[in-house]
């Protein structure tokens, strides 16, 4: 299981690149959406780009439940090799 | 390698996810021995990393089909890969929210010339801009819903299809004499980026297994791949301006 703290920063960093939003600016409580402001094809490349990092697959379904940045911390933490 | 498709040249547009009609299409391809290449809008880093999932990495070329330099460069730019082109794959589709699940009596004409541009026109677009590549035998295909009826929630796209079945129907006249075949697959449902994107299509495809006398499993795009490979490959020599459905035989029942 990866570090959470790893984890997150590794979201951030992909986040970032895809979105442009600022690495300090992806912390756990912040809903993609409705906070940092991603479309639903933003999500798809961070997803996308998170599944070739982690090594975790993130199918359509989970994806949609993924609200916050907590979420898909503990989603890549709970499913990564 | 020998296939369906041993030898055969493709260039395949509309792959953005891997689970895309497109991304399937290019992979069956391969397997079958064609050589890929694919074109992207927009995402081209998303594009481009899904193009890394196909069994062999296949390259991108940036096209937006509204862009006339990217159609005008868009042969050039496929040379620089391969040195002519076997068929192509039109999997582009466009339409403004209003013009989907949205009220169909509201959607303003500018939306509706938007989506019949990105979803219809570009099929000749792409056909010219692809011409210099392509020879006597090659086989050319769009992606198609049927449009001969109306549906729930699919609106205007349902008339930019009925538009894509008539330029089909005449870009297979006008190619014909060049030996080139055009034709659309008319594909069921298929749970990709295109279709979420449709508010209410959920409608459709739930009940789309129950009256398919084959059954339909809308999780599973390798029906419709395999279907678009045999309309490219050399097994439908003499059919052109034709319309073959992959629906699980839906657009039969009454």
């Amino acid at each position: 299981m990866a570090d959470k703290q790893e984890i997150l920063s590794g979201l951030a960093e992909i986040v970032e690149e895809v979105a442009g939003v600022a690495q300090d600016d992806v912390s756990l409580e912040k809903s993609f959406v409705d906070d940092l402001d991603i479309d639903s094809l933003s999500m798809v490349e961070i997803a996308v780009q998170a599944e070739d990092k982690f090594g975790v697959k993130i199918p359509d379904d989970e994806l949609a439940n993924l609200k916050t940045v907590g979420d898909a911390v503990d989603y890549v933490a709970n499913n990564s090799k | 390698m020998s296939g369906l498709l041993a030898g055969k040249r493709l260039l395949i547009t509309g792959v953005i996810t891997d689970a895309s009609i497109a991304f399937h299409a290019a992979r069956v391809a391969q397997e079958q021995g064609a050589q890929v290449v694919l074109t992207g809008f927009g995402r081209l880093s998303l594009v481009e990393r899904i193009a890394k999932r196909l069994p062999e990495p296949a390259p991108v070329l940036e096209l937006d089909v509204q862009n006339p330099e990217h159609l005008d460069t868009l042969a050039d730019r496929v040379r620089e890969h391969v040195d002519g082109l076997d068929g192509v794959l039109h999997s582009i589709g466009f339409a403004p929210q209003s013009c989907l699940g949205a009220p169909f009596l509201d959607a303003p004409a500018e939306d509706v010339a938007k989506a019949l541009e990105v979803s219809a026109y570009s099929f000749k677009s792409l056909a010219v801009a692809t011409l210099p590549l392509l020879g006597q035998g090659s086989s050319i295909v769009g992606m198609d819903f049927d449009a001969r009826v109306a549906w729930p929630a699919y609106n205007w796209m349902g008339v930019a299809k009925a538009a894509l079945e008539s330029v089909n129907r005449y870009l297979a006249r006008d190619l014909g004499p060049r030996g080139i075949r055009v034709n659309l697959v008319a594909a069921g449902p298929v749970k990709t980026m295109a279709a979420k994107s449709i508010p209410g299509f959920e409608e459709l495809e739930n009940s789309w297994g129950d009256r398919a006398p084959l059954g339909w499993d809308t999780e599973d795009p390798t029906p419709v791949a395999r279907t678009i490979c045999a309309v490219l490959s050399d097994w439908l020599p003499a059919t052109t301006g034709s319309m073959i459905w992959v629906d699980g035989g839906v657009h039969a029942m009454g």
